[in-house]
């Protein structure tokens, strides 16, 4: 049997993925938009994932307290404490952390329900049932991706700014207001947008990674949990790169 | 003899440099009961799922309803779904879906019915067809293995093709309940004057539901007749099928 090299897989890995990019831009706007089916993928990707994403937010914004307090205080710079929760989380901290805890839990679901669609034949048939798996399962799912993640952030980021005014208050006499007014006044413009542009990047490299995974897990039971794994390992490996790439094209046009 | 519905002409389908299809020609005409027996790894599955369009052969033509498949672009592949049914070994249903909107899933794509009184009553009545009236709305992991393979039955069903491919459609089942699925199959197909073509290497499956057997090995058909005369054949790798 013909062995493909490592360089060719590679290259037909790379393939396979354009192609599959392809066809998702090309069904978005397709007739028959499965309408009912985006919205329930916006609740499972949306609402079924704020128990998490608020308790992983609070506690950020607890424990970034916690830990600079100390440091802060010896300067006698505690009153940058709002200052710098708010700018580091916004900026930062909360994008990327919530991204990974949505790769974990997002990708993986997506990537072992597409699999297991596609060993138990399902995928097959919802073709032969005269429907677009791609429209139907992909477009939707990696839509929802892209509106849920960056909601999902804002959210977490409010959640860290009121975890760090709880932290700040039990450590010392600091009003709700005076915090809040702080926290919020430390920001503009180019804190808040960029960040919020990437987070739909990573909004779309998660939802991709999972239907891609999905989509081409061989046959057998074996390759869903493969699916679920390497859909967790490489939607986190793209969001770290999309990071560096947003923060780099950020600084050059806004700080240069 | 009615008109031609199903014609294979000398196909050929390899994977990774394997071939599974070697040579296979086959005519069915509308109102038959094909049925294929074969080995598992004969080329059966990979032979329907040419003729539904879910996978094309390397070489050769196979034209349903006087077209060519594998010319077919996107929208004539559609048109010919809504007239062919696939009932999968595993029944392959929805499992994040009910039965009911496993049901309602092919009728607003396929049909595109919208109305609600018509989904209830073709759905109602798919449902009792195959013996399923109380289970609309079950999920899928609450049905039996025999309540799966009816309940993948009813689906394909319900937009009413007028060819329906079987993929193993008794495999997993206890003989019981394997005979109950041969005979309902037998009932549909004069109930709904389907064409079948039953991909089975299940014995009694064949007797019961099969107008004419053909028998595959090593992606070529090896014989073709009555179930009667390939279980009497004077060939004995034949007539090792039917023991």
């Amino acid at each position: 049997m013909f062995k493909q090299l490592p360089f060719t897989q590679t290259l037909v890995y790379m393939a396979d993925q354009a192609y599959f990019l392809k066809s998702f831009f090309r069904n978005i706007f397709k007739k028959g938009f499965e309408w009912e089916e985006l919205f329930r993928q916006l609740y499972i990707i949306g609402y079924k994932s704020i128990g998490i994403i608020t308790l992983t937010g609070f506690i950020l914004g607890v424990v970034l307290t916690l830990q600079s307090a100390p440091t802060l205080k010896e300067f006698g710079a505690e009153s940058y404490i709002p200052r710098m929760v708010s700018v580091s989380i916004i900026r930062e901290i909360g994008p990327v952390i919530i991204a990974l805890i949505c790769a974990g839990k997002i990708a993986s679901s997506i990537g072992a329900e597409l699999g297991s669609m596609n060993v138990t034949e399902q995928i097959a048939a919802m073709e032969v049932s005269g429907a677009n798996p791609v429209q139907f399962l992909v477009v939707t799912r990696i839509l929802a991706c892209i509106i849920m993640v960056p909601l999902l952030t804002v959210f977490s980021d409010a959640m860290s700014i009121v975890g760090g005014y709880v932290a700040s208050s039990l450590g010392g006499d600091i009003s709700a207001k005076l915090y809040f007014t702080k926290a919020l006044t430390a920001l503009d413009f180019s804190d808040v947008l960029p960040a919020f542009i990437k987070t739909i990047f990573f909004g779309f490299a998660i939802g991709f990674v999972g239907c891609f995974k999905g989509f081409n897990s061989n046959n057998g039971t074996a390759s869903v949990g493969v699916a679920a794994n390497s859909a967790v390992v490489t939607a986190s490996i793209w969001i770290i790169i999309i990071d560096g790439i947003v923060v780099q094209v950020s600084n050059s046009l806004l700080y240069s | 003899m009615g008109e031609t519905v199903i014609e294979i002409k000398g196909i050929k389908k390899s994977f990774g440099g394997i071939e599974v299809l070697s040579d296979i020609s086959l005519t069915v005409n509308k109102g038959e009961n094909v049925v294929i027996l074969g080995k598992s790894g004969s080329g059966k599955s990979v032979t329907i799922k040419c003729i539904s369009g879910l996978l094309t052969q390397d070489e050769g033509s196979l034209k349903v309803f006087g077209e060519e498949v594998k010319d077919m672009d996107e929208d004539a592949l559609k048109a010919l779904r809504c007239r062919l049914g696939f009932l999968f070994q595993s029944a392959a249903l929805y499992d994040s879906m009910s039965v009911r909107e496993n049901l309602i899933f092919p009728l607003k794509r396929i049909l595109k019915v919208k109305d609600k009184a018509e989904i209830e009553k073709r759905c109602t009545e798919v449902l009792e067809a195959v013996g399923l009236g109380d289970a609309i709305d079950k999920m899928p992991s609450d049905l039996s293995g025999g309540m799966r393979k009816r309940m993948g039955l009813a689906r394909t069903l319900v937009v009413r093709p007028e060819i329906i491919l079987y993929d193993e459609p008794t495999t997993g089942l206890d003989t019981i309940t394997s005979k109950e699925i041969s005979q309902l199959i037998l009932d549909i197909q004069q109930q709904y004057q389907a064409t079948s073509v039953i991909i089975t290497h299940d014995i009694p499956c064949a007797r019961i539901t099969g107008d004419r057997v053909l028998i595959i090995n090593e992606g070529k058909f090896i014989a073709e007749g009555s179930f009667e005369e390939l279980e009497n054949s004077e060939d004995k790798f034949i007539r090792s099928f039917f023991k």
